[in-house]
């Protein structure tokens, strides 16, 4: 649902810009006062955000929490956007929502869909703990905002002079350069003191792809993967082991834990089956007269100690192609 | 030329809107997005096309002139295929994910100029639904939203192919976004402003991808991991993951999907020739030319936005996809840290600019003096000697149980020194094992 709005509200966002055209929007006049505009927009915002504020408390799934939290996100940038502050409300997106909640995402999705949060307490008596810090943060938020004493407003034809992000820039490099220098320090130590937490001495050198091809050719190993099972045989099942190109069953070809347990199959009584299926007899050999004529055939058996090895024979492969068969797409 | 200086104050906005009126931005926004829909048609075509011809094949050729209705009949077929959801995803989430990636994609090009003030309808207005001083942050917020629809699919589909997609993108996506901003923010730094239509109208006499030159080749290698394009398509793999965050989709939800991929990549072409390209401008035509004025710039700038395109094609047919540890080197280890290098020579340069001193420099004469530091500095590195290899110290098979005086446990990879118990071991112990089978013994590999 959250992100549903959310979506909504970016494509909104096409038509709520388009009032900005122009001349920035002079949302609040030099009274204070907001313009309907911006009124409307707030009445249809408010609400959403205050559900998706709800969401964030009671969704059950980590996820669509998250998801509330961005929803919430995008309806302030849009916020402040209209009361002029157009930096402001591009850089809450690309930084937070783009960003930071993307990093929240990225842990949050290695909990499966179907996980609920389970509410059993492990610190006693912590939802207690969690209402009375609350209430507590609620006192000290309306005690400020109850005693805070407003400035008078200016506009946003003066505070936007020299075009809004110009604006910030003054503020943020000139009269409060000290504290964004501050809170850049502790960003900066904040990363380094997780670097170093994470941090693991690395006690054997890394075997990268390169150092595991160099070892598997050294030590004579198989270069490339093992055949699978079935492969120039005349069954593929998982036990039926393949041929080489004399005949010969390759063992390593089956699975191991099926050769482990003794289960892997004759490939010549399988061959010997399927000839005789071929032939129009029973699979299952019954000793019948019939089978012993020609249905056992045992499968091509070749000599591999004398079977030609290095040159291939490419007058015979040639001459072995039946001239009149469409060889390719072409001859079609 | 003309220097900008930062202190000069520079219009937060070059184009004019103050005379549009809400059917001229009906026509534009309407205009936009028909351009988008048709300019995906096209590009599928396009890139069929020409990724053909690369591996000496004609390409789609039966429907229409060419084959250019192919990628019509394959929408229509994608319109009326099944429209599966899967019984395990969360739906809601599963439904909305498409949406977020296409809408998030159409947004991108409302701050696109197309070309300078026309008369359209007897309304003088610029080529360009609308611009405001942060543009360039906008299309990198819509960016950045967008990239939600691939994460939350992934997701939703509750499948693991999706989701590895779904985790890949999120990862890539962080990691190239910072790369990608950093090499907009020399632009903002040299054009002085960041909104589309001033950096345009910045670059009358020089594109800014000639004195931006690392910026701009950080931009487009940036550029083709944020559209999840080969080499960098990760996070849709299809020798991998199947087809990755979107394996679970079907029918429109997934050619969704599709259009926001092939969507993202005009965008990212639209906002690279914006930016660095010189925008709606032909090159070596003066800027009072009638070729330069009108509506003849939308042709230049569709004329780069295509040859950007064709270099998209261009890499896919002729780079392998990137492993992904080397992925991430690349962007973090590589991209990131040239790109913060750059961003503080182009910092110190505009600034020394400000003080009078430097007022007269010409950019130019600057750029002279960069390369030549450079050209030395390739020829000083032409007899550095090639340092070799150290040596991988290892430590000793047989433990030392008293390394340095101290009691210690053995490390990975050592053996214990013989026991002297060992001897003890009564002489009647089990015999040497069966012969191994010749067969079975053969060492498995597993994944090449």
């Amino acid at each position: 649902m959250s992100a549903a709005l959310s979506a909504a509200a970016l494509a909104a966002d096409l038509t709520s810009s388009l009032p900005a055209v122009g001349a920035l929007p002079r949302a609040v006049d030099s009274a204070g006062d907001p313009s309907t505009a911006e009124a409307v927009l707030f009445w249809v915002l408010a609400p959403v955000m205050v559900l998706a504020s709800l969401g964030l408390l009671f969704a059950r799934k980590a996820v669509h929490a998250a998801l509330s939290v961005i929803l919430v996100m995008i309806c302030l940038a849009f916020m402040y956007v209209t009361q002029g502050a157009v930096f402001l409300g591009v850089v809450q997106v690309v930084v937070y929502t783009g960003a930071i909640m993307m990093l929240f995402l990225f842990v949050l999705m290695l909990v499966g869909v179907s996980t609920a949060d389970s509410l059993v307490e492990t610190i006693r008596g912590q939802r207690w703990i969690g209402w009375v810090a609350g209430l507590g943060l609620l006192v000290v938020l309306a005690g400020v905002i109850g005693t805070a004493a407003y400035p008078e407003p200016t506009g946003l034809g003066s505070a936007n002079e020299a075009s809004n992000p110009v604006g910030i820039a003054h503020l943020i490099f000139g009269r409060y350069v000290f504290a964004m220098e501050v809170v850049g320090a502790l960003l900066v130590t904040a990363a380094l003191g997780a670097l170093v937490y994470t941090h693991r001495r690395r006690l054997t050198p890394r075997l990268g792809q390169r150092e595991r091809a160099e070892a598997r050719v050294r030590d004579g190993q198989h270069l490339a993967p093992l055949p699978a099972p079935g492969v120039y045989a005349k069954h593929n099942a998982m036990d039926v082991p393949a041929l080489d190109p004399y005949g010969q069953p390759i063992e390593s070809s089956v699975p191991r834990v099926l050769r482990v347990r003794g289960q892997e199959a004759d490939a010549a009584e399988y061959a010997a089956r399927i000839d005789r299926v071929l032939a129009g007899k029973a699979a299952v050999d019954r000793g019948t007269s019939a089978s012993d004529e020609q249905g056992t055939t045992a499968p091509p058996h070749a000599e591999p100690q004398s079977a030609p090895i290095g040159e291939p024979r490419i007058a015979d492969a040639v001459a072995g192609v039946d001239a009149g068969a469409p060889d390719s797409e072409e001859g079609k | 030329m003309h220097t900008i200086l930062l202190a000069e104050p520079v219009a937060p906005v070059t184009a004019d809107f103050s005379n549009d009126t809400w059917w001229i931005w009906l026509i534009k926004a309407v205009a936009i997005l028909v351009f988008l829909l048709t300019s995906v048609l096209f590009a599928i075509w396009f890139e069929r096309k020409v990724v053909a011809r690369m591996q000496v094949r004609p390409g789609p050729n039966v429907h229409g002139p060419f084959g250019l209705l192919q990628s019509l009949a394959d929408a229509m077929k994608l319109l009326f295929k099944e429209d599966m959801t899967v019984k395990a995803a969360d739906k809601v989430v599963y439904i909305v994910a498409p949406l977020i990636a296409v809408f998030c994609s159409l947004l991108t090009f409302a701050v696109i100029p197309l070309g300078p003030t026309v008369s359209m309808f007897g309304v003088e207005t610029p080529l360009q639904l609308t611009d405001f001083p942060v543009a360039v942050l906008y299309i990198l917020a819509c960016a950045s939203v967008g990239v939600y629809g691939i994460v939350l699919g992934g997701w939703s589909s509750n499948s693991t192919y999706p989701l590895l997609g779904g985790v890949r993108s999120t990862a890539q996506v962080i990691s190239y976004e910072l790369a990608m901003g950093l090499s907009l923010v020399s632009v903002f730094v040299l054009a002085g402003s960041m909104s589309t239509s001033q950096i345009v109208s910045s670059q009358t006499q020089l594109w800014w991808f000639l004195p931006l030159l690392p910026a701009f080749v950080i931009y487009v290698i940036s550029m083709v991991g944020e559209t999840n394009r080969l080499p960098f398509d990760l996070p849709e793999a299809e020798g991998e993951l199947v087809s990755g965050y979107m394996t679970e989709y079907s029918s429109m939800k997934f050619a969704w999907f599709f259009l926001a991929e092939y969507i993202n990549m005009l965008n990212v072409s639209a906002v690279a020739t914006t930016l660095f390209l010189g925008g709606w401008r032909a090159p070596f035509i003066p800027a009072d030319h009638f070729l330069q004025q009108g509506w003849w710039p939308v042709l230049w700038f569709l004329a780069k936005l295509w040859a950007l395109m064709f270099f998209f094609v261009w890499v896919r047919g002729s780079v392998l996809r990137f492993r992904y540890d080397q992925f991430m080197k690349l962007g973090w280890k590589v991209l990131i840290p040239a790109a913060l290098a750059w961003l503080v020579l182009v910092a110190v340069v505009q600034g020394l600019r400000q003080f009078p001193e430097f007022a007269d420099l010409e950019l130019r004469t600057i750029l002279f003096v960069i390369a030549g530091i450079v050209a030395v500095g390739v020829v000083i590195s032409l007899f550095v000697p090639e340092k070799k290899r150290p040596e991988p110290a290892t430590p000793p098979r047989v433990l030392d149980a008293f390394a340095d005086g101290y009691p210690v446990p053995p490390l990975p990879g050592q053996v214990l020194p013989p026991s002297p118990r060992r001897a003890r071991v009564p002489a009647g112990a089990p015999g040497e094992p069966d012969e191994p089978d010749a067969q079975t013994d053969t060492k498995e590999v597993h994944g090449g």
